[in-house]
């Protein structure tokens, strides 16, 4: 009988570590994540569907995680994340128009959290973070450096940067020298 | 850096997450077919490069992804307005002290 090989699945950022005296940066938990686009009409079913309420205003997210999270990208966007659970399946129970893409393996999650916290994504975020315009619970996509990331800030001093999975050491590289500077 | 205000975001953000997708305003000829050439190039090709005012499609890739529509000066590098796309065409005025307003805007 042949042997079978077994292929075992490496985070990219498996076992790193970064930050200075006022930030923490570690890789994420794995989470599944799905990509969502429907129309207006659609979204009450898609709500239900989930278990929470998708957002529709510019820049908020509804839910919390660990469980599930939903962040608004565009008029007709959204991200899904979810730690432990099936948003994909979830979704399927739904009868409306919709597309649902499951980029789990397409994205990967950087977490910063500490009073140097901002000041670190800001080395290299053009967008305005400020709690005036980026409160508690807010996410956006953006601009970090050289690549497209999503910031979600989960709380007062805790930003979730979600990015793809192989700009993720670029990520984490970039923010490592941002927490440097950070004088927080 | 320019802050450009997004009509779907409803708030200015940095330039970096805008990309210029050219000339506003330019509809495809419902007869594409029947056409003649010159008439297909002037569609296709030529585009009216105005030194001042310009009506441009941008996208605001790395946020909403949307398209919208901006009146912006070539000359000032000035964003007057921008609306989403789909809105009829916004008409500016300059007024006596050289800026552009929306026309009506000014009271």
């Amino acid at each position: 009988m042949a042997n079978t090989a077994h292929a075992h699945r490496i985070h990219p950022l498996e076992g790193r570590i970064a930050g200075s005296a006022g930030v923490r940066i570690t890789p994420a938990a794995p989470a599944a994540r799905v990509s969502l686009r429907a129309g207006p009409s659609d979204v009450k079913a898609l709500s239900k569907a989930l278990g929470l309420d998708l957002p529709l205003a510019p820049k908020t997210t509804s839910g919390a995680l660990p469980g599930r999270l939903a962040a608004w990208l565009g008029p007709d966007e959204w991200l899904i994340i979810d730690e432990g659970g099936d948003p994909l399946a979830d979704l399927g129970k739904a009868k409306v128009l919709h597309s649902a893409v499951d980029v789990s393996h397409r994205n990967t999650a950087i977490l910063l959290s500490g009073a140097g916290a901002r000041a670190t994504l800001e080395a290299g975020c053009p967008q305005n973070l400020t709690d005036a315009v980026f409160p508690v619970g807010a996410a956006s996509r953006t601009v970090l450096g050289k690549i497209e990331v999503v910031i979600i800030r989960t709380g007062d001093e805790d930003y979730r940067v979600e990015c793809w999975r192989s700009f993720s050491t670029y990520a984490f590289e970039l923010l490592s020298v941002g927490a440097r500077d950070c004088l927080a | 850096m320019l802050l450009i205000h997004c009509p779907y975001c409803q708030e200015e953000r940095p330039e970096l997450e805008f990309r210029n997708m050219g000339e506003a305003h330019i509809e495809r000829p419902k007869n594409i077919a029947d056409i003649s050439d010159e008439a297909f190039e002037a569609f296709f090709f030529i585009r009216s490069n105005p030194k001042g005012v310009t009506h441009e499609r941008w996208r605001h890739v790395h946020g909403c992804a949307r398209f919208f529509n901006a009146v912006r000066d070539t000359v000032s590098d000035r964003f007057v307005a921008t609306y989403k796309s789909g809105e009829p065409r916004l008409e500016v005025e300059r007024g006596e002290d050289g800026e552009l307003l929306v026309k009506g805007a000014r009271s």
